[in-house]
Parts: C-alpha cells; sequence; structure tokens
C-alpha cells in the first residue's frame, strides 16, 4: 500500500516537527491522516475538531504552509510529491502540537461588536424584510461564516498589527450593520473603524482566497469603510 | 486617533490619490509632449515663467503629495516600525510640512517670475 510522509508539529510555541508514515487512502482528507496518527501511531498527539463535515470550524490548521480546513481537505489536493506537513493555525497561540487557542481570534469578535443587539421582544411582531432587500443581500452574502480561523491565520496584517481585528470580526461587524433589526451601529462603527479596524486592511485579499466557505470578508471590510465614510461625513460617528 | 478622525484621514487619502493620479498623467503627458523637439532649460523657464494655469496645477499637485504621502505613510510606520500614537502624527505633519514646503519652493522658482 501507498504511504505518505507526514511532518506534524509538536508542542507548543517551541517545538518540532516528528515524522510519521500513513497509509494513502482514496479520497482521504488531511484531517483522516491526523486521525490516522492520533489512533494508530501516536495518542498524545493533540489537535481539535468536532463535525468532520465542514460546519463547526474547529479543525483548521497550516497544511503545507498554508491555512485550510482539514476535514474538508483531500491529501490529493495538497500532498506535495506524497508528503505534508502539518502544522497549528498561524497567528495564534499554540497550546499543544495542533490545538491553537481560539480565545483572541474570538476576543476580536466582541471588540467588533459582533453581539446582535435587538430593540424587540418576544411581545413585539416579527421583522419583516424581504429577501431580495439589498442590505439583507448583503448580510446572505456573509453570514455564512463558521468562525474556523482560515481567514485570521491568512491574513498578513494580523502579523504586522497585532490588535487589527481580522477578516473574520469585520465581517460579522458587517453582516450586523446591514441587519435592519439591529440598533447597535453606531457603537459597532466607533469600534470597527480606525488602526485596528476596518482602515488597517490593505486589499490583499488574502482571507477571501483563503475562506473555505467562499466569503469575501474583503467585500465586508469595504463596505464597513463605506458605511463609516458616510457616517463621519454626515456627522453620525 | 478615534474612529471619525481615522476615517477622515482614509477619504483624505483617497481623495488626494485621486487628484495624484490625473496630476502624474498631465505631467507625464506634458513631460513626453514638450521635450518632442528637444529644449534647453532655458527655453523650459521661458515657457513657465508667469504660466497661471501651470502655477496652480502644480500647486495642486504638490499639495495633493504633501497629503497623501504622509497618511500612506503613517501605516507603514505602525506596521513596520511598531510606531503609533501622538508622536508618529506629529513628526507626520512636519514631514507633511517639509514635503509642502520643498514642493512649494520648486512650483515657486519654476512658475514664479515675469514671463
Amino acid at each position: 500500500m501507498a504511504s505518505l510522509r507526514v511532518k506534524v508539529w509538536r508542542g507548543a510555541a517551541q517545538g518540532a516537527f516528528q515524522r510519521f508514515e500513513v497509509p494513502r487512502h482514496e479520497s482521504q482528507t488531511v484531517l483522516d491522516v491526523i486521525t490516522y496518527i492520533q489512533r494508530h501511531l501516536d495518542a498524545s498527539l493533540a489537535y481539535r475538531f468536532a463535525c468532520r463535515v465542514g460546519m463547526c470550524g474547529s479543525c483548521a490548521m497550516t497544511v503545507n504552509g498554508v491555512a485550510r480546513w482539514t476535514c474538508r481537505t483531500h491529501v490529493d489536493a495538497v500532498a506535495e510529491g506524497g508528503a505534508l506537513e502539518v502544522a497549528p493555525l498561524g497567528h495564534l497561540p499554540v497550546i499543544r502540537d495542533l490545538v491553537t487557542d481560539m480565545a483572541p481570534f474570538f476576543d476580536k469578535w466582541a471588540r467588533a461588536r459582533g453581539q446582535f443587539q435587538g430593540a424587540r421582544s418576544r411581545h413585539d411582531d416579527f421583522a419583516r424584510i424581504a429577501p431580495d432587500d439589498p442590505d439583507r443581500r448583503q448580510v446572505d452574502a456573509g453570514i455564512e461564516c463558521i468562525g474556523c480561523g482560515v481567514c485570521y491565520a491568512a491574513c498578513d496584517l494580523v502579523a504586522w498589527n497585532p490588535a487589527y481585528l481580522g477578516p473574520a470580526a469585520l465581517n460579522r461587524a458587517w453582516t450586523l450593520a446591514c441587519d435592519a433589526r439591529d440598533v447597535g451601529n453606531r457603537e459597532r462603527l466607533r469600534a470597527v473603524g480606525g488602526d485596528a479596524g476596518c482602515h488597517a486592511c490593505h486589499t490583499q485579499m488574502g482571507c477571501t482566497e483563503r475562506c473555505p466557505k467562499k466569503l469575501s470578508p474583503t467585500a465586508g471590510i469595504a463596505g464597513l469603510k463605506r458605511a463609516l465614510a458616510h457616517a463621519a461625513l454626515k456627522g453620525t460617528l | 486617533m478615534n474612529a471619525r478622525g481615522e476615517t477622515l484621514l482614509w477619504l483624505v487619502q483617497r481623495a488626494s490619490a485621486a487628484v495624484l493620479a490625473f496630476c502624474v498623467l498631465v505631467h507625464l503627458a506634458t513631460i513626453i509632449v514638450a521635450v518632442q523637439g528637444g529644449l534647453s532649460a532655458a527655453e523650459i523657464l521661458g515657457r513657465t515663467r508667469g504660466n497661471v494655469a501651470g502655477l496652480v496645477f502644480y500647486t495642486t499637485f504638490v499639495i495633493a503629495a504633501a497629503v497623501h504621502a504622509p497618511i500612506g505613510l503613517r501605516a507603514t510606520l505602525g506596521e513596520w516600525l511598531g510606531w503609533r500614537g501622538a508622536s508618529r502624527d506629529v513628526a507626520l505633519v512636519l514631514f507633511a510640512a517639509l514635503l509642502a514646503g520643498l514642493g512649494l519652493r520648486a512650483v515657486a522658482g519654476v512658475f514664479g517670475g515675469a514671463a
């Protein structure tokens, strides 16, 4: 049976790659490879996954130097010469082996005012928003984010400016900025403007290129820049 | 700087970029056309001195460059050197003044005086 040469990061911030030989199978995913190592070769390997079908956003890792979701990444598509190098997701603290601490990533969602803030109670009628409403369409375009952190790891700005909120948090803020039911936009726009916010983005589009859900955080960030410009000129910021 | 200030800086940089794009095209076209037959420095100065349209155009060009470059440099200094805060902004205001001063001095030299 053909085999795959796999190098896997072991340790935390300090550590080294450990080599494994893994049997090659048809339609094998990178997550299958890591799971095989943990179940058959080294039970001490730490990694994170849950749904295995591209919904939960927990299995993102750096595969041959590129941030990817591992459950939907086929070995065929990424193995170079029968070799894989799997490391933890970039731009985040490593807890152990392939497990990163996602707290800084989600803390930035909170700092970007990523919480829905409604004004209606259960006693009010439903908000009626037409499916073809332009703002609704903007929300639809960005709402399927699974919070995997791939865009955050693919963004050079996050490395250059550690305070930068990052593509996912800004995308989340944009979906709320376009939500007619949300009443927290003034504070949200204040939170996402400036050096650590949308104005730091250089539109290099690493996030959009790498997003496994094919979203465009870049478009959301551009939308926030427009919304901030209008608010600043109207004096409502 | 607060979100409003940062947003206004971003708008000013985009607006100055639009002005610069126009000015650079006009500037390059003028150079290419003007030197077709060969021109000496004295001949160039003979045409530019007292030319009010040239004075207005290049004054606009210089001011746009003096506004645009420091705002871009502001991000570069923050990302590459980690230099942020009021000291960076004061240094960049001085840099903008230097660019404007040197540029306007050149404009005055080329377009000032009688024809």
